[in-house]
């Protein structure tokens, strides 16, 4: 009895450090997001006292609806295209010999590594009107003199795929290197052509890592803003570059958080929904690709 | 049948679209015309000029130091929960526990960054460099503790008992034979904390004060107001600072199997 109470107190000990680390700088801030909704802006930026509905009145804005789809859209979009890449990449990497596929490794972590800002300056630098990619696609005669590349939904699409898709790319790899490609000689004997045997057994004996790959691209897609910020323009704006917007431009705090509270619900539903599902899956084999 | 050719071809061509921006980066660096678009002259002109940008190696120093703070705090918290997490799994707290570690995972970062200024400007606590490094705390901890909880999946907790068999007290325990056999996850944890807070730029920005700019915050004010050739060279040197890391870690990860057998 004695023991067991020790043992208790002994979890207590090792869990608290970190749980009342993130329920005071985590889960209180999140929902204080909800409660400054309701309270008033001061004029010098500041949070008032009282409560009011006027955010919720200013939500309406005829604009708002355009840039929730335009980020809704994006996002899909993003988180497809990541998805339809990373799929033969990591059917690939599971099937080459193990030197050749830790190089493979490397080569797809390095990008990952490195400085996030550093990737998208280096599109920006890309796709420059003096730069190299623009004076080629004149060259070319598939693109004019006055066309840009820069600052527009293009490349905010473009850019985001560059810097998400190594999010994809991961969990995709590491549930096809636990897949028994016996079952696709198999489908093969039985009869399948080499598509068949991808589609009906590659994709569902991956099911895990696809559902992965989606949670880790489409969640941070919703929440983007340092992309559209640098290489979008007026017609490519996310909810983010709305929140930053209302935080350092016109410094209307609970504005912001009332952006910020309709951005959590948006991403609470897919990660409750895709949580759930692989909760189904096996519990075992979803926190081992959370680790990734 | 053939096995079919377009997995291959779609890694390479993806390999390709992940390093072509960088070389060009890379390459424009050393070029001394302003824009990228002409070659004049191979130079280190940039370079030079690097070096003289005080404002630069200041906002170096605030980043290494938020970076090392946070790392090392998140390093102590990290740990602690992971071991939590993996010897009491399955109680309700550590469902509790695992749920509010995984959840700053996947939150968007600009979500956790305006929520944590709201959070600073209710309790009117001063923005700055302490701010910055609470915060960073608080998503490297996930990080840190989802590395520890993967090296422990592969723990033999048979040599804690045997330890304790012939009478080491518990604190020797923790001491002389749990770390010392964690320690290179706890390392790997904390590797991935250092890079982190180093990159971060999103929630750096909603936190920061006057007076704490960090790397990326100068970064972002240079590419959105000019100063494009300067961030050639800078982010050179990072990518190669990043890239010789990269490779080391792996070189170093890959022959520990060979060194326990």
């Amino acid at each position: 009895m004695k023991a067991q109470r020790r043992v208790r107190v002994f979890e207590w000990l090792v869990t608290l450090p970190s749980l009342v680390w993130l329920l005071v700088l985590f889960l209180i801030p999140t929902v204080l997001v909800f409660a400054i909704t309701f309270k008033p802006a001061t004029p010098y930026g500041g949070i008032g006292s009282g409560w009011t509905l006027e955010t919720l009145r200013t939500l309406g804005n005829p604009n708002y609806p355009a840039i929730v789809w335009r980020t809704i859209w994006l996002s899909v979009v993003v988180t497809a295209l990541c998805i339809v890449l990373a799929t033969p990449m990591g059917y690939y990497m599971a099937r080459i010999s193990p030197r050749r596929r830790q190089m493979v490794l490397l080569l797809v972590i390095l990008p990952f590594w490195t400085s996030f800002l550093v990737r998208i300056f280096a599109w920006k630098v890309l796709l420059h009107p003096e730069g190299l990619l623009k004076q080629l696609l004149v060259f070319l005669h598939l693109c004019t003199p006055d066309t840009s590349l820069l600052y527009n939904t293009f490349a905010v699409l473009l850019v985001m795929v560059y810097t998400e898709l190594p999010f994809a790319i991961l969990p995709i790899y590491a549930a096809s290197e636990k897949f028994d490609f016996r079952l696709i000689e198999a489908a093969k004997d039985l009869g399948a052509t080499s598509f068949r045997a991808f589609r009906a057994v590659f994709l569902p004996g991956i099911r895990v890592g696809l559902l992965t790959a989606f949670l880790m691209v489409f969640i941070p897609s919703l929440g983007s803003y340092v992309i559209p910020d640098i290489v979008g323009g007026p017609t490519s704006e996310m909810i983010g570059n709305k929140i930053a917007q209302r935080t350092f431009v016109d410094r209307n705090l609970p504005h912001a958080a009332g952006l910020s509270a309709l951005l959590t619900l948006a991403v609470l539903i897919p990660m409750i929904t895709i949580t759930t599902l692989r909760r189904k899956e096996s519990p075992k084999d979803a926190l081992r690709e959370e680790g990734v | 049948m053939k096995p079919s050719r377009v997995p291959m071809i779609v890694t390479w061509a993806v390999i390709l679209f992940f390093y072509l921006p960088i070389v060009i980066l890379v390459a424009n660096s050393f070029n001394s015309s302003r824009f990228g678009g002409s070659w004049e002259s191979t130079s280190l002109k940039w370079y030079i000029r690097l070096m003289q940008e005080d404002d630069i190696w200041h906002a170096l120093q605030n980043t290494l130091f938020i970076a090392l703070s946070a790392t090392l705090v998140s390093m102590v918290l990290g740990t602690s929960a992971a071991f939590a997490l993996h010897r009491f799994a399955g109680s309700r707290l550590q469902k509790l526990h695992y749920s509010i570690i995984y959840t700053p995972l996947v939150l968007p970062e600009i979500l956790m960054g305006l929520s944590m200024l709201l959070f600073f400007v209710a309790l009117k606590v001063q923005l700055g460099l302490v701010t910055i490094a609470i915060a960073h705390v608080t998503f490297c901890l996930s990080y840190v503790a989802m590395t520890v909880l993967a090296r422990l999946q592969d723990f033999d907790f048979a040599i804690v008992e045997a330890a304790q068999d012939l009478g080491a007290g518990w604190w020797t325990t923790v001491w002389r034979v749990l770390l010392p056999m964690l320690a290179p996850g706890i390392l790997a944890g904390g590797l991935l904390a250092f890079t982190l807070s180093i990159d971060d730029f999103v929630i750096s920005f909603f936190v920061a004060g006057p007076g704490s700019t960090t790397l990326p915050i100068k970064i972002y004010s240079m590419i959105k107001y000019g100063a494009p050739p300067l961030i050639n060279a800078l982010s050179t040197i990072l990518l190669v600072i990043t890239f010789t890391c990269v490779i080391v870690s792996q070189y170093l990860t890959q022959q520990e199997p060979k060194a326990a057998k």
